[in-house]
C-alpha cells in the first residue's frame, strides 16, 4: 500500500522520509516538486530570498544514490528544508535580512546547516526576515516583505516570516527558524503552523548571526507537532563551538510527539497573557482548546507569572544592548557592503556611511537605545535593571513549574495584521511579542500550534505551551495530543483551509 | 608642542614634586591556540594565514575559552600573592577600530580572575639595594587585536595613511593584562622602579613558562602613568604613556614623563590626563588623544561565554605546578655562588641569571661565567637592542674562550673579540681566533723592538723610569700595546721593558 496519497507538497515530512526510505518516490522528485512549487508561488509569496535548486538536486540525488547502494537512512533524509537566512551556510549569500551584508558568503557552516546535512536533508534556500531579526511582520526586510498564503495583503509574522510562510503555502514541509523574542512562534501562530522555540542552549548557536545572544535560538518550523519533533531531534545536541550549548542529553521530543497525552498533567492558565489587548477569535479558539485539554484528561489552572508585566520592558533593554554591540562588526572593513570608499573618506567616515546606508530604520533605533542603555551613567539603571526583572521572570517561571507541568497562553495578541499597518508604530509592532518574550528572558522552551481560525477574520490563532528547561519533551505530549483532537474535530490539518494560491 | 624649556632637570623636578605611577602590561600569553578558537599563534607567518571564522569575528562565530590560558592566568595570579575569584566572567569593550575584528574586544571589566596581589622587586641604591613591594590590582584576560600597517603619509598612524593593512594574525592571542595599584614613595628611584617592575614580571612569567615573554617581539608591553604631586598634595592628573615595549624604555618613558610633567606644572601649567606615545627612538612621548572625554566602552557582560569558575582542587593543583619563583631562586644562587648582593643584583639587572646558572652547570668557572655574561656579552646584547637569551653563545664556547686565556693564548681584550666574531657569526671560538688571526704575540724579539720603538719615541718618559718612577712604565706599556694591536700580554711587555731599563718594581 502506498505510503502517500496526493501532492508531494503537502506531505508531512515524516510521510515523505517514509516514502522516500521505501523507494516509493526519489529525494529528487520530492525536491522537484518542491522546486516547482516555489516557481509557481513564491513571486506572490516572497518567502525565499535564495533559492539553492542545483545545490537541493545534488544533494537530493545523492541521497538517493545512498539509498540505492542500501546505506542507512535517517528519519528525515531527502526531505526538502528552508532555512532562515540568518544561518551560515557555506559559499550561499547570507544577508540577514540586511543590505549591510549584501554579497557575503560565508566560508562555513552553521552547526545547524551541518546537522541539516548530517541527517541528509535537502536544503532548498534561505528564507526572507526582519532585518537581524528585528520585527514580527518580516517587513523590515531590506528585500521587501513577505505574504502570508492566508491572505497575501497580511504579514506573515515576524522575524521569521519566510520560514513560516514557505510551511503554509507548501514550497517547503520543513523549516528552520530563529526566537530571540517570539520569531519563530509568532509567524507560526498567524500562519497556521507550528514552532518551537528550544531550551537556550538545546541548540548550537554556532553560525546563527547573533541579534541577541542571551535570547536567541534557532528551532524548529512544520506543519504537523511530529515534523517538529522530528525536526527538533535532527538539530538538537551540544556542540563544543558554542559555550552555551547544554552537554546533558536531549529530551526525547519523538517519543513525546508519538505519544501525545496529557492525562494527570497540571497546564497553568497564565493570567496575565490574556484578556485585554487580546483578539476576541483569539481568546476564543485560545478557551475552546483549554477545553480540550481538560476533557482530554488534563487538570487546567490558573496560575499567576506577576512579573510578565516588566517582561517587554526589559527585553526592549537586553535586546537592544546586546544587539548593538553584536552588530558593530557590520563596519565595511572586513565583508558585506563597503560605501564611500574614494579615497577621500577617513576609516570612521567609511564606517558611519556603510552602516547609515546598510542598516534600516529599526535596526538603527535598537542600536541607538542599545547603546544608550550600554552607555556609563545609564548601565545600571537600564541595561542592570533588566537583568533583575530577568530574574524575577526566571523566578515566577520557577515557582509555577512547581504547580503545574506546563503554562499555556495565546501566542498572539491578535492574527496577521495587514501589511503596512504597524510599521511605523514600534510599540504597536512590539506588543506582538507580549506573550513570547518571557520565556526567551528565562531560557526555557515553548511552542505554538494552531488551535482554529478567528471566526471574526477567518485567520488562524495560535496556542503556546511552555515547558521549563530541558524539558522540551512535555510541549510535545500536549502539543501532539491537542493536535490530534483537534485534527479529530476538523477532519484534516488547520492548514488544509488554507486558500490555495 | 615642543619649545626650548618643555622639560625641567629630573633631579630639579624630584626636588620639588613626588612621582606616582602606576604600570598596565599586557603579556601574550604562550599557549598554542588562541584565546577563543583553535588557531595557532605562532610569531611571524605570514600575513592573515593563521585566522578563521572566530578570530576574524565572522557572522555567526563563536567563542570558546582556551583552558590552558585560564591556568595560565591563575598561575600567574598565584605567583602574584592574589586572591583568585571562584566566578568571574568576561566582558565586551566595545568600540569601533579596523584592528578589533568584531569591533569589541572580549576582555574582563569589574570580574578579573585575579585581584589583590604584590610583587616586590628590589633596586639598587647608593645605600644599597633597597625593596619596594608593588601592589596588584588585577590580573584579567583578554584577547589581542591584529596588527595593522599604514603605508603612506607622514605620521605612521590611521590618520593621513594612504592605506592601511591589517593582519589578524595576531587577533585573538591570549593577554594577560596586569594592573599595579599606584605605586608612591619611590622618590627619584621612580625609573629603577618601574623598570625593575617590568623586569621582575617578565623574570617570573619566564619561570612559570606562561610567556616567553620577547619584548621585541611585541609579547610584553607597558603602558605607563605617571602623575606629579606636591609633598603632602593630592595626587596629580595622571597622563599613559603607550607603546613602552622595552624595559630601558619603561624606565626612560618614566624619566622623561616626570620631566616633561615638572615643567609644565612649574610654567603654572596644567597636565592634561591624555594617552601619550611613546618613541624608542627619540626616549620621548608625544601626545595621543586627550582623555578628557573619557572613551565610553559600554562594558558588559559577554553573552556568548559562559562564567569561569576555577573550583578550589582545580587553584589548589596548579598552585602545585608553581615553579621556584624567582626571588628565592635568586636568594639561593646568591648563598651558593657565595656573592655579595651587589653583584647578585649586577646579574640580575643584566637578565643574565639564567644563563649564568646554566653555564656554570655547564662546568663554566663560576667567575668566568658571571663576568662574561654581565660584561661584555651584556654590552653587545644592548649595543644591538638584542634580548641577553638571544646571543649564540653557548657554555661551550665560554670554556674554549678560558682555557685559551688560561694558556696565555689570549688575553682579555682578545677574548673580547673572539665573542664579538662568535655572535658575528665568524664560526666556532677556535675559527674567529685563526679568522682574526687573534693570538697574543710572545715572541720576545718582537716585544723588544716595539719597546725600543716606543722608548725612542717617548725619551722623557724612559728617563723617568730610569730614574725611579714605575709608575711611568703605563705609557710605554701602552704604546707597545698599540703597535701590536692589543695583540700582546701587557704583563710581559711590562717586565721585558723594567728589564731592558735595568729597574725593579
Amino acid at each position: 500500500m502506498a505510503v502517500m496519497e496526493g501532492d508531494l507538497v503537502r506531505q508531512e515530512a515524516a510521510v515523505l522520509a517514509r516514502a522516500i526510505a521505501e523507494g516509493e518516490v526519489s529525494a529528487e522528485e520530492v525536491t522537484r516538486a518542491h522546486l516547482d512549487r516555489i516557481e509557481a508561488v513564491d513571486e506572490r509569496v516572497h518567502a525565499f530570498l535564495q533559492v539553492t535548486g542545483d545545490a537541493a538536486l545534488e544533494t537530493a540525488r545523492a541521497v538517493d544514490r545512498k539509498r540505492s547502494e542500501g546505506a542507512h537512512l535517517g528519519p528525515l533524509a531527502g526531505v526538502p528544508i528552508a532555512v532562515k537566512d540568518v544561518l551560515t551556510m557555506r559559499g550561499v549569500p547570507t544577508t540577514c535580512g540586511s543590505r549591510v551584508l549584501e554579497g557575503w558568503r560565508p566560508p562555513y557552516d552553521s552547526a545547524v546547516v551541518e546537522r541539516l546535512r548530517a541527517a541528509d536533508m535537502v536544503i532548498l534556500g534561505k528564507t526572507n526576515m526582519d532585518e537581524f531579526a528585528m520585527g514580527s511582520s518580516t517587513e523590515h526586510s531590506a528585500y521587501g516583505p513577505t505574504h502570508n498564503p492566508w491572505d497575501l495583503d497580511r504579514i506573515p509574522g515576524g522575524s521569521g516570516g519566510g520560514s513560516a510562510a514557505a510551511l503554509a503555502s507548501f514550497e517547503a514541509p520543513l523549516a528552520i527558524g530563529s526566537d530571540t523574542g517570539g520569531s519563530i512562534r509568532q509567524p507560526a501562530a498567524v500562519t497556521g503552523t507550528v514552532g518551537v522555540k528550544p531550551t537556550y542552549g538545546g541548540v548550537s548557536r554556532y553560525g546563527l548571526i547573533a541579534l541577541a545572544s542571551s535570547l536567541d535560538q534557532a528551532g524548529p518550523c512544520a506543519r504537523t507537532v511530529m515534523d517538529t519533533a522530528l525536526l527538533h531531534a535532527a538539530i538538537a545536541g551540544h556542540d563544543a563551538r558554542d559555550s552555551t550549548s547544554i552537554s546533558a542529553p536531549v529530551p526525547d521530543v519523538v517519543a513525546a510527539a508519538q505519544r501525545g497525552d496529557v492525562r494527570g498533567m497540571k497546564i497553568g492558565l497564565v493570567k496575565e497573557l490574556g484578556g485585554d489587548g487580546y483578539q476576541a477569535g483569539v481568546s476564543q479558539r485560545f478557551n475552546e482548546a483549554v477545553e480540550i485539554l481538560t476533557s482530554l484528561g488534563a487538570e487546567v489552572v490558573e496560575v499567576s507569572c506577576p512579573n510578565f508585566e516588566y517582561a517587554l520592558a526589559a527585553y526592549y533593554l537586553i535586546l537592544p544592548s546586546e544587539a548593538s554591540s553584536n552588530l558593530a562588526r557590520f563596519d565595511g572593513m572586513r565583508y558585506g557592503l563597503r560605501v564611500g570608499d574614494d579615497g577621500q573618506h577617513s576609516v570612521e567616515e567609511v564606517m558611519a556611511l556603510t552602516r547609515e546606508a546598510g542598516f534600516g530604520a529599526e535596526v538603527k533605533r535598537r542600536i541607538m537605545i542599545g547603546t544608550y542603555a550600554l552607555s556609563s551613567g545609564y548601565y545600571d539603571a537600564y541595561y542592570g535593571q533588566a537583568q533583575k526583572v530577568r530574574t524575577l521572570i526566571t523566578r515566577d517561571f520557577n515557582a509555577a513549574f512547581e504547580k503545574v507541568d506546563v503554562l499555556i497562553s495565546p501566542t498572539a495578541p491578535t492574527t496577521a495584521f495587514k501589511i503596512g499597518d504597524k510599521v511605523d508604530d514600534p510599540i504597536a509592532m512590539y506588543l506582538n511579542d507580549i506573550a513570547t518574550i518571557p520565556v526567551n528572558l528565562a531560557g526555557n522552551t515553548a511552542m505554538s500550534l494552531p488551535v482554529g481560525l478567528a471566526p471574526e477574520d477567518g485567520l488562524p490563532v495560535g496556542l503556546q505551551i511552555m515547558a521549563p528547561p530541558m524539558a522540551d519533551d512535555r510541549l510535545y505530549l500536549v502539543g501532539s495530543a491537542l493536535e490530534e483532537a483537534l485534527v479529530d474535530r476538523w477532519g484534516h490539518l488547520l492548514i488544509e483551509e488554507a486558500p490555495a494560491l | 608642542m615642543s619649545t626650548a624649556h618643555d622639560t625641567v632637570d629630573f633631579a630639579v623636578a624630584l626636588a620639588m614634586f613626588e612621582p606616582v605611577l602606576g604600570i598596565e602590561t599586557h603579556v601574550e600569553l604562550g599557549t598554542n591556540s588562541k584565546m577563543f578558537c583553535s588557531c595557532p599563534t605562532a610569531f611571524g607567518a605570514d600575513a592573515n594565514t593563521q585566522v578563521c571564522p572566530v578570530c576574524l569575528g565572522l557572522p555567526g562565530s563563536m567563542p570558546v575559552v582556551n583552558r590552558t590560558a585560564v591556568e595560565s592566568t591563575i598561575r600567574m595570579g598565584l605567583a602574584l600573592n592574589c586572591s583568585i575569584a571562584p566566578w568571574c566572567r568576561f566582558a565586551r569593550k566595545n568600540y569601533f577600530y579596523p584592528d578589533m575584528p568584531k569591533d569589541y574586544q572580549i576582555s574582563q571589566y569589574d570580574e578579573p580572575l585575579c585581584f589583590d596581589g604584590y610583587l616586590d622587586v628590589t633596586v639598587e641604591t647608593d645605600d644599597g639595594p633597597r625593596v619596594f613591594r608593588v601592589e596588584i590590582e588585577r590580573v584579567h584576560m583578554e584577547e589581542d587585536t591584529g596588527k595593522l600597517t599604514h603605508a603612506g603619509g607622514t605620521t605612521g598612524r590611521i590618520h593621513g595613511a594612504d592605506y592601511s593593512l591589517v593582519d589578524y594574525n595576531r587577533a585573538g592571542i591570549p593577554l594577560i593584562e596586569i594592573v599595579t595599584r599606584t605605586i608612591v614613595g619611590t622618590g627619584s628611584l621612580a625609573p629603577q622602579v618601574a623598570k625593575a617592575y617590568v623586569a621582575e614580571l617578565r623574570n617570573l612569567m619566564r619561570a612559570l613558562g606562561v610567556s616567553d615573554v620577547r619584548m621585541e617581539e611585541g609579547s610584553l608591553r607597558c603602558d605607563v602613568n605617571v602623575s606629579l604631586n606636591l609633598p603632602g598634595a593630592e595626587l596629580g592628573t595622571r597622563s599613559e604613556t603607550k607603546n613602552v615595549n622595552s624595559l630601558r624604555s619603561v624606565e626612560r618613558a618614566v624619566h622623561s614623563e616626570i620631566e616633561r610633567q615638572a615643567a609644565v606644572l612649574t610654567t603654572g601649567g596644567r597636565v592634561i590626563q591624555e594617552t601619550r606615545h611613546f618613541h624608542e627612538d627619540t626616549g620621548r612621548s608625544t601626545s595621543g588623544r586627550s582623555k578628557e572625554q573619557a572613551e565610553d566602552y559600554r562594558y558588559f557582560p559577554e553573552p556568548d561565554l559562559v562564567p569561569v569558575a576555577p573550583s578550589e582542587e582545580w587553584i589548589e593543583e596548579l598552585r602545585g605546578t608553581l615553579p621556584e619563583l624567582p626571588a628565592l631562586k635568586r636568594a639561593r644562587l646568591q648563598a651558593a655562588w657565595g656573592i655579595g648582593e651587589h653583584e647578585l643584583q649586577t646579574i640580575v639587572n643584566a637578565g643574565a641569571l639564567e644563563l649564568v646558572e646554566a653555564a656554570i652547570a655547564d662546568g663554566v668557572d663560576p667567575a668566568a661565567a658571571r663576568k662574561w655574561w654581565t660584561g661584555e656579552l651584556a654590552r653587545i646584547a644592548n649595543d644591538r637592542d638584542l634580548e641577553l637569551t638571544d646571543l649564540p653563545v653557548t657554555s661551550a664556547q665560554i670554556r674554549r674562550v678560558e682555557e685559551l686565556v688560561a694558556d696565555g693564548s689570549l688575553n682579555d681584550k682578545l677574548a673580547r673579540q673572539v665573542f664579538d666574531g662568535l655572535i658575528a657569526g665568524e664560526g666556532d671560538v677556535d675559527a674567529v681566533v685563526a679568522g682574526r688571526g687573534l693570538a697574543v704575540v710572545s715572541d720576545d724579539s718582537s716585544l723588544l723592538a716595539a719597546i725600543d720603538e716606543a722608548l725612542a719615541a717617548q725619551p722623557d718618559v724612559a728617563e723617568k723610569i730610569r730614574g725611579g718612577k714605575v709608575q711611568a712604565a703605563g705609557a710605554i706599556v701602552g704604546a707597545v700595546m698599540k703597535t701590536t694591536r692589543g695583540q700582546a700580554d701587557a704583563a710581559k711587555v711590562r717586565a721585558l721593558l723594567l728589564e731592558r731599563l735595568g729597574v725593579s718594581e
